[in-house]
């Protein structure tokens, strides 16, 4: 799948009582192929993950488009981009990575329950049993280490087996071992044939990435591929 | 995996929540249910109660007590009997303004075989009666022949059976609808046939009368005052004309007890009111509470697929089940209490109670379910807009602030 930008921002209104609004990313386009590792560094505060969640279709832009093969995501009601999100892309996000009161293993399988499947079990243990979650299958997630849980968000992004997958600082709080375990599966998603989109303000992983790109001032500057 | 497991994990995996909202619903529906059944019943046993009486004036002895012992004799079957001479009731028929007239006779028994309390019995006239034989016509169409009864419904003694009363072989050839009166545990027969008991008791050497024969006696009279009179006056004037009896007017004796019922109504009604507001609040409270607590959880959900429809839903459907769980629950909880305790609940509040139809108990039952399934997602749908309209990005990024 070919995920292209074109020319978009995105202003916040500032709080209640001030006066105009806050540019957060501004005129960004780009392209994203299937199979690369895609990494975006910046600053805290640099748009990053807002441009993350706009490319990802939770977050609509201020202006510009947003196309999934060429059709604009942002275009089609409710409904239908929530079911393309479910399909086509894996999001692995920062914070609140589980439902609480669900297994691990339910937790993996249940962007396949949205579309009405979530049937496929054995997919996800081998998931979990990849990155290293089989004895934790039948666990609730509440128990979960922050490891355990980046690596179970990891597990259910890739459960439709999506074109991209978008992650969201996937090794902030995570110590060196767990993150290289995080780049490596992403690293094998886009092998077989997905497009990676990381959003780190870390100096780890930069040097995983196929096409590295700067986040300043709410501009995306290409550094590599 | 499906949607449907992962409503009834929330529901399970926060017990909590579930239970405080269960609680609530248990109350809302078991308060409106029970108290629209009691409420009904206490009116249906009023009702019931007007219907037996028939009469506008009863005559009685002056001896025979207090109004409200004489209340309790009439209306509510307490045991209990007295006698003035059956000239009594000659001298009424002479009385201006009356229309019909039957005699009653009230006896005791001692240790009936069926029963092991005592229990009243109570003798008419089958040729002049008017109070008695409408309603007992509904278990018994034929005339009662010498030691034939007909029993309440509050015996166990079945149809086609036989009591022994006084040593004297008394056939049950019928047996009545409940009231929700303590005339449910009397025993209705001819007049002869209470005579003949009487002497039997006599027999048995229980004196039930000081000097008189039984055929020189009654136990009431039974009025029905002609148009146009006015019942007040004619009984006041049997009372100025006629020594050593009293007229009560039967309206006067349910009055106390209708005065009683709508105050128990209207205290039922309050109840329920103020209960259900309450209920309503408190779930709107729980669920704007919850709503806060599970921003990151909906992030997610939405981030996965979920549109903000199936958001709202998911909410609404929680809800739902747990309102229509607890409304079950309550509606079982108060069938447990109102049902089985009906009588206590009559003895302590000193009503009449009939309890209403299968049919309109369902009704009231359906009522109450739907109260409070409709109104715990109404409480909850302000939480599931809120919910479906998260700021998923921020929210998955900065936590829950």
């Amino acid at each position: 799948m070919q995920i292209t930008a074109h020319n978009i921002s995105k202003s916040y209104r500032r709080g209640k009582g001030i006066q105009g609004s806050v540019q957060v990313i501004s005129d960004i386009d780009l392209s994203i192929e299937s199979g690369k590792v895609y990494v975006i560094y910046g600053r805290s505060g640099s748009g990053k993950s807002t441009l993350l969640n706009i490319l990802s279709g939770i977050l609509s832009p201020s202006s510009g488009e947003v196309c999934y093969d060429g059709s604009d995501i942002y275009s089609i009601n409710d409904r239908e981009l929530s079911l393309l999100r479910c399909k086509e892309v894996g999001y692995i996000p920062q914070l609140h990575t589980a439902v609480g009161t669900l297994t691990v293993r339910e937790n993996v399988l249940l962007p396949s329950a949205v579309i009405g499947e979530g049937k496929d079990i054995s997919k996800a243990d081998k998931l979990l049993e990849q990155l290293g979650l089989q004895q934790l299958c039948d666990v609730r997630a509440n128990v979960l280490s922050g490891g355990e849980l980046r690596r179970l968000s990891i597990a259910r992004a890739l459960i439709n087996s999506p074109s991209v997958i978008f992650a969201d600082e996937p090794t902030n709080d995570l110590d060196e071992e767990t993150s290289h375990l995080v780049f490596e599966h992403l690293r094998k998603a886009a092998d077989s044939g997905a497009a990676a989109v990381i959003v780190t303000h870390e100096l780890f992983g930069r040097d995983k990435a196929d096409v590295l790109l700067q986040m300043r001032q709410g501009k995306l500057i290409r550094e590599k591929g | 995996m499906s949607i449907k497991k992962l409503l009834y994990k929330s529901i399970v995996g926060r017990p909590l929540r579930t239970f405080a909202l269960l609680f609530i619903c248990i109350i809302m529906s078991g308060v409106m249910f029970g108290g629209a059944v009691l409420s009904v019943s206490l009116k249906n046993g009023i009702n019931s109660l007007e219907q037996r009486l028939g009469a506008d004036i009863i005559v009685v002895p002056k001896s025979a007590g207090e109004k409200v012992e004489l209340e309790n004799i009439l209306l509510q079957g307490t045991p209990g009997y007295f006698y003035m001479d059956k000239s009594v009731r000659d001298e009424l028929e002479r009385t201006d303004g009356v229309d019909k007239l039957s005699a009653q006779y009230f006896l005791v028994s001692a240790n009936a075989e069926c029963c092991t309390v005592q229990v009243q019995i109570i003798g008419f006239d089958d040729e002049t009666d008017f109070t008695v034989k409408p309603w007992l016509r509904e278990a018994y169409s034929g005339s009662l022949e010498q030691n034939e009864i007909i029993v309440g419904s509050g015996l166990s003694t079945k149809v086609g059976h036989s009591l022994k009363l006084y040593g004297v072989e008394c056939k049950a050839v019928g047996k009545l609808e409940s009231t929700g009166t303590g005339l449910d545990t009397a025993i209705y027969a001819s007049s002869d046939t209470v005579r003949g008991l009487i002497k039997a008791a006599e027999g048995k050497g229980i004196s039930v009368l000081s000097k008189q024969s039984p055929d020189d006696v009654i136990s009431s009279v039974y009025i029905k005052v002609k148009d146009g009179y006015d019942i007040d006056e004619v009984a006041a004037n049997i009372n100025l004309g006629m020594d050593g009896v009293q007229a009560v007017r039967t309206k006067s004796m349910i009055t106390g007890t209708a005065d009683k019922l709508s105050v128990f109504s209207a205290s039922i009604t309050v109840l329920i009111a103020a209960v259900c507001v309450l209920s309503a609040a408190i779930m709107l409270i729980i669920f704007t509470a919850l709503a806060g607590e599970r921003k990151g959880e909906f992030a997610l959900l939405r981030v996965i697929g979920f549109s903000r429809a199936r958001l709202c839903r998911q909410v609404l459907n929680e809800a739902f089940v747990i309102c229509i769980c607890g409304a079950l629950l309550g509606i079982g909880i108060a069938s447990a209490v109102v049902f089985p305790f009906g009588s206590l609940i009559e003895n302590k509040a000193a009503l009449p109670m009939l309890t209403p139809d299968l049919v309109s108990v369902l009704g009231y039952a359906l009522l109450a379910i739907a109260a409070v399934v409709v109104t715990g997602p109404i409480a909850s749908v302000y939480s599931a807009f809120r919910l479906s309209r998260i700021d998923t990005g921020r929210i998955l990024r900065e936590g829950d602030r």
